[in-house]
């Protein structure tokens, strides 16, 4: 089963590299993973699919918590979320099948974002099934090549998942 | 003040109370070793960065305080892995301070430079890489931190060379608590979590308590007895976990696992709660875990979160200080006698003992338990004893019974050979009034030996007993358990360890008899400098009881009764 985690993480170098890392020491499979600035100065927010069973993804929150430049890490797997999947297709077009895929860019609300004389690219946005499904019928006419931004994801709701008291700050431990 | 990127390294240090550093210099960070002088500070050089880092990890065990290794880059770096990773395992706080080629050459691989925050990565708590001097006194003063707080570990800190030298015109230390958003290391349970488990180990009848290292760790060891005195809790340890409790305690059961006693291993299959005290159920102490103490419920409390539920799944985990958790218990614990189930417990411990070999007829032979036993009964149990890993690790587990806390020091979670000698001279030089003896076999003396060069230059006693059996002992028991006796690649050739020592300047003896123990574990007492004893051992004498990998915790091998045959009854 696929786990949607919501990683909020220190903007610093490496930090990617941490987070990945963990998942190859601890044998877990990451499906997708997907980074960005947020609004708040210093901090990324990742977007982690996960292979896993509860239990797998639990360890794996524990997991991430231990690295040092990890916030706040939350599965809003079971949560009402939005997921979102970027995905460019540059397909063939003869002449006499560009009505058809004007078409399916219409049904699928996606967008034509280059056109030449044989060839468009098709953007589209859409939760994972979505353009699964994209591609599976515009395969038979001939993409040409494919790219996907893996998912991002967001709770539902007039809430903001980020808890802002993390800027806690801890005073030595004596010695 | 101006200062150096280099000054500042020792500044650093010597705020943190830093007062040896176990290091090794090279090109990468000859500038910090140049700014060296101006500070107080005493410098061991070792005799090899793997060497160096267990003593800074011997000497944390020992002390309670952080333990400081220097490197250079490249090689100087990487032969500090294996010490990082048994840091790591056993949550030893350390900080490995290593230099780096210049902040311009890094990524194009230039002479001796090696990505050691990449390798270091999954056996680090954390590191740094410090490009630029405004970056060394947050990376030092963070890692310091980071080491020695919530479950400790060891911390890299990886200087470019030109970071070293470059200044800051008007420096100053910084003294402001430090903050890093997204570490947590004072987690607590909330009230609820207290009363279950009061009420769960108010409602039992045949608990036992697991004590591990994160027990000595929070420094819990006398509530500990207290609190199982009170509630008549027997204690079974771990490995790490040994001097938790007192060894002639009467709750104290010893080891648990798979060297453990058989009596402790039914206790615990028996049990119908276990208290895990800062241990982590490793694979050595729960043998195979689908059988793992079916009937008991299980508490765990452990500072690190991840611990909780990972090999075995608890009925209640309360993640924090133990010691603070354990004192929020205890009122609310009723005292208990448990009387049925601590005396059937010794009963067991009873018929067990006579299995033992320290209850056989003297038969002439030479046996480590009864180097170990003689060890412990001329210490009083009060030496600061450190390990190599194999079987004189186990026998000395088994059969030097520690009174008191921090006295013992082993390699558990990693096992890494080597680490008795080095660990040993990092130990004595964090506990410079404790007897210090190294037990080790002569597979894993000669993996560190080097460092007996280091012990004599720093003029430091350490007592090292070789139980010298002709084999890599643990292994050649494998083999003679589950493979036929096949003893491929064990059996090793030493060199004449006495002259090896006499050879360092230090002295060295030999004992082939029973009867010669005592006079030499007198004699190096009595001597002056590090001692070198070659104990030649029994050669095929095997560790019981013993769990094989995976079985069921107590299904043991026992002790075979009479004594097992050895090569020369045969
Ligand atoms: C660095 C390292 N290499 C290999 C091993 C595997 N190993 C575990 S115990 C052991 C034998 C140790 O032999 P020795 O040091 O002579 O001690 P003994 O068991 O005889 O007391 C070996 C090879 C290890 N633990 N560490």
């Amino acid at each position: 089963m696929l786990h949607t985690l919501v990683v909020l993480v220190e903007d610093k170098p490496g930090v990617l590299d941490r987070v990945a890392s963990l998942f190859r020491r601890r044998a877990v499979n990451i499906e997708s993973l997907t980074v960005g600035h947020t609004d708040i100065p210093g901090i990324s927010r990742m977007t982690i699919v996960v292979a896993g069973g509860d239990e797998i993804v639990e360890r794996v929150t524990h997991y991430l918590y231990k690295l040092v430049n990890v916030i706040q890490v939350e599965n809003l797997t079971y949560r009402r979320m939005v997921t979102r999947d970027l995905a460019l297709i540059k397909i063939n077009t003869e002449a006499e099948k560009r009505a058809e895929i004007f078409q399916m860019v219409e049904v699928f609300r996606g967008h034509v974002v280059d056109v030449t004389n044989n060839s468009l690219i098709i953007e589209i946005t859409g939760d994972g099934d979505k353009i699964d499904g994209f591609v599976r019928v515009l395969k038979p006419l001939g993409i040409i090549e494919l790219v996907r931004t893996g998912a991002v994801a967001m709770e539902r709701g007039s809430e903001s998942l980020v808890n802002t008291s993390v800027e806690v700050t801890y005073g030595a431990v004596p010695v | 003040m101006k200062r150096t990127g280099a000054q500042i390294v020792w500044e650093c240090l010597q705020r943190e109370g830093v007062d040896v550093v176990f290091g090794y210099p090279g090109g990468a960070n000859l500038p910090i070793y140049d700014a060296m002088r101006d500070f107080s500070i005493h410098h061991v050089l070792g005799r090899h960065e793997q060497g160096v880092t267990h003593m800074a990890d011997g000497y944390a065990r020992a002390n309670g305080r952080v333990g400081v290794a220097m490197a250079t880059s490249g090689p100087g770096a990487t032969n500090m892995i294996t010490g990082i990773a048994t840091a790591s395992m056993d949550s030893s706080p350390i900080v490995c301070i290593t230099g780096q080629v210049a902040s311009k050459y890094i990524g194009y691989d230039a002479f001796q430079e090696t990505d050691v925050t990449g390798i270091s990565l999954p056996i680090t708590k954390h590191n740094f890489l410090a490009m630029q001097v405004e970056e060394i006194m947050p990376a030092i003063r963070q890692a310091f931190y980071i080491a020695r707080s919530g479950r400790p570990g060891p911390v890299l800190v990886d200087i470019c060379k030109d970071a070293q030298q470059a200044v800051i015109e008007d420096w100053q230390y910084d003294e402001s608590p430090i903050r890093l958003p997204g570490y947590r290391p004072d987690l607590a349970p909330v009230p609820e979590k207290i009363r279950s488990a009061a009420e769960m180990i108010n409602a039992a009848k045949r608990p036992v308590i697991l004590a591990g290292r994160g027990v000595l760790l929070s420094g819990a060891t006398d509530l500990l007895r207290q609190f199982a005195e009170k509630a008549q809790v027997p204690v079974a340890l771990t490995l790490l976990g040994i001097g938790a409790m007192p060894a002639s305690h009467p709750l104290n059961m010893g080891m648990m696992g798979m060297h453990g006693e058989s009596w402790v291993n039914q206790a615990i299959q028996n049990a119908d709660l276990l208290l895990a005290f800062g241990m982590r159920f490793d694979d050595r102490v729960t043998g195979n875990v689908e059988t793992y103490a079916v009937n008991a419920r299980k508490i765990h409390i452990d500072i690190d979160p991840a611990e909780l539920n990972k090999n075995i799944k608890v009925d209640l985990g309360l993640v924090g200080d133990l010691k603070e958790i354990v004192t929020q218990i205890d009122p609310l614990v009723q005292p208990a006698d448990h009387e049925e189930w601590v005396d059937a417990i010794w009963s067991r411990r009873k018929e067990s003992a006579v299995r033992d070999i320290q209850n056989l007829p003297d038969n002439g032979h030479l046996y480590a338990p009864h180097v170990i036993n003689d060890l412990w009964r001329h210490t009083a149990g009060e030496a600061l004893v450190v390990t190599d890993v194999g079987q004189n690790q186990m026998w000395t587990a088994q059969y030097y019974r520690h009174e008191k806390p921090m006295r013992f020091i082993s390699s558990g979670g990693l096992g890494t050979m080597g680490f008795g000698l080095p660990a040993a001279i990092g130990a004595k030089m964090g506990c410079p009034t404790c007897e210090v003896w190294a037990v080790v076999g002569d597979g894993g003396f000669q993996m560190t030996q080097a460092e007996l060069s280091t012990a004599a230059q720093e003029g430091i006693k350490v007592n090292v007993a070789i139980m010298n059996n002709g084999f890599l002992g643990m292994v050649r028991q494998w083999q003679e358990f589950f493979y036929e006796k096949n003893y491929a690649a064990t059996p090793m050739r030493s060199p004449d360890f006495v002259k090896l020592a006499e050879a360092h300047g230090l002295t060295g003896l030999r004992v082939t008899q029973r009867a010669g123990v005592e006079d030499a574990i007198r004699t190096a007492r009595e001597t002056p400098g590090t001692v070198v004893i070659d104990f030649r051992v029994e050669q095929e004498d095997s560790v019981y009881p013993m769990v094989p990998t995976g079985a069921d915790l107590d299904k043991m091998i026992r002790r075979p009764s009479p004594i097992v045959e050895t090569a020369r009854d045969r």
